[in-house]
């Protein structure tokens, strides 16, 4: 199977690969479009801060290949956020994949919201054998808010989108590749799709 | 709502994990990344890795450790011990380290807080603070434990806060090692009044130990080593006997 990893300057690209290579997947790291293009399926990680992340990926030409793929693309973390319509980090103008806004978390709590929290909710291939209530890790101060494409929700501060779908664009706002067996398990249920 | 998490530590000297182990089902007792696998096969949430080596030669070693580490580690962990600057740090990230702790360079140099969070983030940048109480107040250590510094320990945590850290790991040099208990007091203080999460480390002994610091002492992690590593505490069983005392953990 043929995974590209989407290259650019975000912070866990290497975590994913080393994840994937646990799971026997050996992924193209790569900012190539026709790799990308080609690929059988397409990872977009991300840690990192939006509006330097776009500026990125808008001059690689990887903004505009991405919401015209047609595989199944897993964003993570940042990758999420860059997926949905805009950001409140710096004001940024995302992909539009999802039609949400990403806003920051109101400071009721501590923030970022950094740890194991659990997903309920869960709809979807992307969750299968995932026990409702299932925990995961996040590091994140910026979230989607609920819409109609969340397929899993987490409460913190207030319920969020934990993950999202749209036809063959899957994301999640944790760190599968940090998850444990169940974010293996995620893993492999995206890399069966 | 988010899990309080349990970390173990784990120090290591010429790639090798120091401290008596007696763990069942493991192939080489002190094999760090092994045990390490071990531990987050038993449900530990993340992992320290520390480096007590002394000499400058030995540095490497511990990088490609982390390498080993972070290709057969599935949860995140952090590694400290002997991080002088930048470089160290960015050498340790791209080893796949997810965090790394600073404790003495920060002292040192406080503005070395700031370039950190500002070109990795500040997720990944963990404050170390060894704390100890005087009849004048709670005052920083450095190196190790072993020089006093002028510094107030709740004014330390909010300068570095504003500088950028992410975490405190906070260890009580009064309580490290006696096994009686978490400093559960200057942990609250700090814990209630950071915005950022702070981790309890010294003094675990038992498993009320640790319901003591998520309930009295606010902690939002609590880390320990020789209760772990000697397998005196199993990993499962304190978290079984956290979540039958109402405090949500990861199980």
């Amino acid at each position: 199977m043929n995974i590209a990893v989407v290259k650019y300057n975000a912070g866990n690209i290497h975590s994913v690969r080393l994840a994937l290579q646990r799971l026997g997947i050996d992924p193209l790291v790569t900012a190539d479009v026709r790799k990308i293009r080609s690929a059988d399926k397409v990872i977009f990680p991300g840690v990192g801060e939006a509006s330097s992340a776009m500026e990125n990926i808008r001059q690689s030409g990887i903004a505009d290949l991405i919401p015209q793929l047609t595989q199944p693309v897993l964003g993570i973390c940042l990758g999420l956020q860059l997926m949905c319509r805009d950001s409140e980090e710096n004001s940024s103008k995302c992909l539009g994949i999802f039609n949400t806004a990403v806003r920051h978390f109101p400071p009721d709590d501590k923030v970022p919201h950094m740890g194991w929290n659990r997903i309920r909710d869960l709809k979807g291939d992307l969750f299968h054998e995932i026990d409702p209530d299932a925990y995961v890790y996040f590091v994140h101060s910026y979230y989607a808010e609920l819409d109609p494409y969340t397929v899993a929700t987490t409460d913190y501060i207030l319920p969020f989108s934990a993950a999202m779908q749209r036809d063959n664009f899957y994301a999640v706002q944790f760190h599968p590749e940090k998850s444990g067996a169940v974010g293996e398990q995620i893993l492999r249920n995206f890399l069966a799709l | 709502m988010l899990a309080k998490r349990i970390i173990p530590c784990l120090d290591v000297r010429d790639g090798q994990t120091v401290k008596g182990i007696n763990f069942v089902n493991i192939r080489e007792a002190g094999d760090p990344v092994e045990l390490g696998a071990a531990y987050a096969e038993q449900g530990a949430d993340e992992l320290v890795y520390l480096d007590i080596t002394a000499s400058l030669e030995e540095r490497g070693t511990f990088a490609e450790l982390v390498e080993k580490v972070a290709r057969t580690l599935n949860i995140p962990f952090t590694v400290g011990g002997g991080i002088r600057n930048e470089d160290d740090v960015a050498r340790l990230l791209d080893a796949g380290a997810d965090k790394i702790s600073i404790n003495t360079a920060a002292v040192n140099n406080p503005e070395m807080v700031e370039i950190l969070a500002k070109r990795f983030g500040s997720q990944c940048v963990v404050v170390a603070i060894d704390t100890k109480h005087r009849e004048t107040g709670d005052i920083v250590y450095i190196h190790g434990g072993r020089t006093p510094t002028q510094r107030v320990t709740q004014d330390w945590a909010r300068e570095v806060v504003e500088r950028g850290a992410g975490e405190i790991l906070l260890t009580s040099m009064d309580h490290d090692g006696t096994k009686n208990g978490f400093a559960l007091e200057i942990t609250r203080e700090l814990a209630e009044n950071l915005p950022i999460p702070v981790i309890a480390s010294g003094g675990a002994g038992s498993r009320e130990h640790f319901v003591d610091v998520f309930k009295a002492g606010k902690a939002d992690a609590a880390l320990a080593a020789s209760v772990f590593h000697f397998g005196e505490i199993p990993i499962p069983d304190l978290k079984r006997y956290l979540r039958e005392n109402k405090i949500e953990v990861r199980l």
